[in-house]
């Protein structure tokens, strides 16, 4: 059975200051799938994440989500950034973030109404920060902080789900927390593409990966390309990961 | 009260409020500087447009000043791309060039007519009550009154329009671009904005005041709320608060107006500053007092806990083995007594049953970082607060 592809990536160029930092990316990522994106650092993870949600411009290649153009298909995708990249000091609460989410459906001008606030209040509750809605955004931990962030792109309603680093900092019962998010979302036929640190829970959590280091190393299933080789490959060095069976 | 007072201070007011709305965005964007850059090089603009029309009220000045500021911010970012600087030398270098162009213009040509270098840099409020609007014959009241006021309620109106996207692009530009709403359209409204404000601001109240009134009542605001609402809110009451205290503050001294309303503005956030509840430095002074003394008390629990030979739980062994002040091991033992979290008996301290189970908590707390477990505790104690 073939499967249908959500996001794809062809001939993909990015570069700063003429220095490309990803070089002629191909790349497809089925339909259903919780995937890994892994690389050291610089290899332009958050870049291919930024490009495919057309935040960054490339220099050439395009980007098609369900065969079509990024803009024509924003509604079917949710975007966590990195969570170092807002300023937590903001004056805003956790239920005001979680509202962001629904600003893309609304459109220009048209404002939040009882509605969208009533589907914040249920991704607070599915991320397990309902008690925290009226707190201060910095008044929260950085793994509380990452939950506002996730149940933010829960609320997009969304058909597929970029994350960028959402582990970072975050206590482990939180990365547990997450993680089960995740594979829920997978279940329900979503698409989850996550860019991820810890190469050791790559075959725990994830069920397809890509490995990238500025070129696209490999992508596929993790259990038939998730090994030293590829490791090697897109790490530099002589990479040896124990798979915990 | 004359009715010129009333004016001027009703054009000073419609100014604070005009620049604290876009202001309040600056300073959470942290862009104060920018606001600093494009009220002195929108000067040419001003200059040039003065000359074409003879008219410091015309809204041909408007526009070319206000294209002057957004030739400003896209100089200041295209330095600033290169990544051979940064951005605050590229700010640097990009206001004083406009400025001298509009200096050496004015210098050059002005000399009969009334637009001198003074003027444009403080302002002359006092003045701006003779300049009269008139419709059909008719006086409406002072030209400056009618360009601020359009200028303030065009600006609320897209403030009103605007303000989902002004937020999330604000917060999170990542986020905004990737659900439509172009960082880059938004700040470039915003920059128009402020350039269009700062030339309406300019004639009654000078290059340098336009700075003070965008950028410190927001800073006032933003140290004592944490709802972007509220702070606009603040922020426009602030203004409007300085720019009528300054007015009678300079009547008082018989000095400038433009420099009274700045004085005001300093004073404002200075008392902010001192005394915000929470983010204000005394707050904070005692806060961290606090929390050195909850750290103190939490290792003489630990203290207790490890410990049930008596020498080590004798009232003077707190001073002699944990190595404190006289004081601060009586402020210590004060607080855990207040607490019941100790008991004395012939100078030998044991922990209670509470304090027993405060430990443990607090302990657990510290080495599994959960914040679900020390909930109940905040209230009592600051050190779990951040």
């Amino acid at each position: 059975m073939k499967k249908n592809i959500a996001v794809k990536v062809d001939d993909l160029t990015v570069a700063y200051n003429y220095k490309p930092v990803l070089w002629d990316i191909d790349l497809e990522i089925p339909e259903g799938v919780l995937m890994a994106i892994v690389g050291p650092n610089g290899a332009g993870k958050s870049t291919l994440i930024k490009s495919i949600l057309g935040i960054l411009k490339p220099i050439a290649g395009s980007v098609s989500i369900y065969g079509k153009s990024y803009e024509k298909q924003r509604s079917l995708v949710a975007y966590v950034p990195q969570k170092g990249s807002v300023d937590w000091d903001f004056p805003t609460t956790a239920l005001d973030v979680v509202m962001m989410g629904t600003y893309g459906s609304l459109g220009w001008i048209k404002r939040p109404r009882q509605k969208e606030k009533k589907q914040a209040l249920e991704a607070l509750e599915k991320v397990g920060m309902l008690p925290f809605k009226g707190r201060q955004i910095s008044q929260l931990s950085g793994g509380q902080q990452q939950r506002i962030f996730l149940a933010r792109a829960l609320v997009q309603n969304a058909s597929i789900y970029f994350m960028d680093e959402p582990f970072q900092g975050v206590d482990a019962t939180t990365e547990i927390a997450i993680i089960n998010i995740l594979k829920e979302l997978r279940k329900a036929g979503k698409t989850v593409i996550v860019v991820h640190h810890d190469l050791q829970t790559v075959p725990e959590y994830f069920d397809w990966v890509t490995f990238l280091n500025v070129k696209k190393i490999a992508t596929g299933p993790v259990k038939d390309i998730f090994n030293d080789d590829n490791l090697t490959k897109t790490y530099g060095i002589n990479y040896k990961v124990s798979i915990q069976e | 009260m004359s009715s010129a007072q009333i004016e001027i201070q009703l054009i000073a007011s419609l100014v604070a409020i005009a620049c604290a709305i876009p202001g309040t965005f600056l300073v959470l964007r942290k862009m104060a500087m920018i606001s600093d850059a494009i009220s002195h090089s929108i000067l040419p603009g001003i200059v040039i447009g003065f000359f074409i029309t003879h008219d410091l009220n015309s809204p041909v000045l408007i526009v070319l000043a206000a294209l002057t500021g957004i030739i400003t911010v896209i100089l200041v970012e295209w330095i600033q791309k290169t990544g051979l600087v940064k951005e605050d030398t590229a700010i640097g270098l990009v206001f004083p060039a406009l400025f001298s162009i509009g200096v050496i213009l004015i210098a050059k040509n002005a000399n009969d007519v009334h637009l001198d270098v003074d003027a444009v840099l403080l302002g002359e409020l006092a003045f701006a009550p003779f300049d009269r609007l008139l419709i059909a014959g008719t006086d409406v009241g002072p030209k400056s009154m009618w360009v601020v006021g359009s200028i303030l309620l065009v600006t609320i109106s897209l403030l009103i329009a605007f303000f989902k996207e002004l937020k999330v692009s604000t917060f999170d530009a990542g986020l905004s671009a990737s659900l439509g709403f172009s960082p880059v359209v938004i700040h470039y409204g915003l920059m128009t904005v402020s350039s269009v404000t700062t030339v309406g601001a300019f004639d009654a109240v000078g290059a340098i005041l336009v700075v003070a009134l965008m950028i410190a009542p927001a800073a006032s605001a933003y140290l004592l709320t944490t709802d972007l609402k509220k702070m606009l809110i603040l922020a426009v009451s602030f203004g409007v608060f300085s720019a009528i205290s300054g007015y009678w503050f300079a009547h008082w001294l018989d000095a400038s107006i433009s420099g009274s309303i700045t004085t005001m503005l300093g004073l404002l956030f200075l008392m902010v500053y001192l005394f915000a509840p929470t983010k204000g430095l005394i707050a904070v002074v005692y806060r961290e007092k606090q929390q050195r003394t909850e750290v103190s008390l939490l290792t003489f629990l630990l203290h207790l806990k490890n410990h049930n030979e008596e020498e080590e739980r004798h009232v003077n062994h707190l001073r002699e083995h944990i190595n404190w002040q006289k004081v601060r091991a009586k402020t210590v033992l004060e607080l855990a007594l207040k607490n019941n979290m100790i008991v004395i008996d012939e100078s030998i301290v044991s922990l209670t049953k509470k304090g027993d189970a405060f430990t443990s908590k607090a302990i657990d707390y510290i080495i599994t970082n959960e914040d679900s477990q020390i909930e109940d505790m905040k209230d009592d104690f600051f050190l779990f607060r951040g």
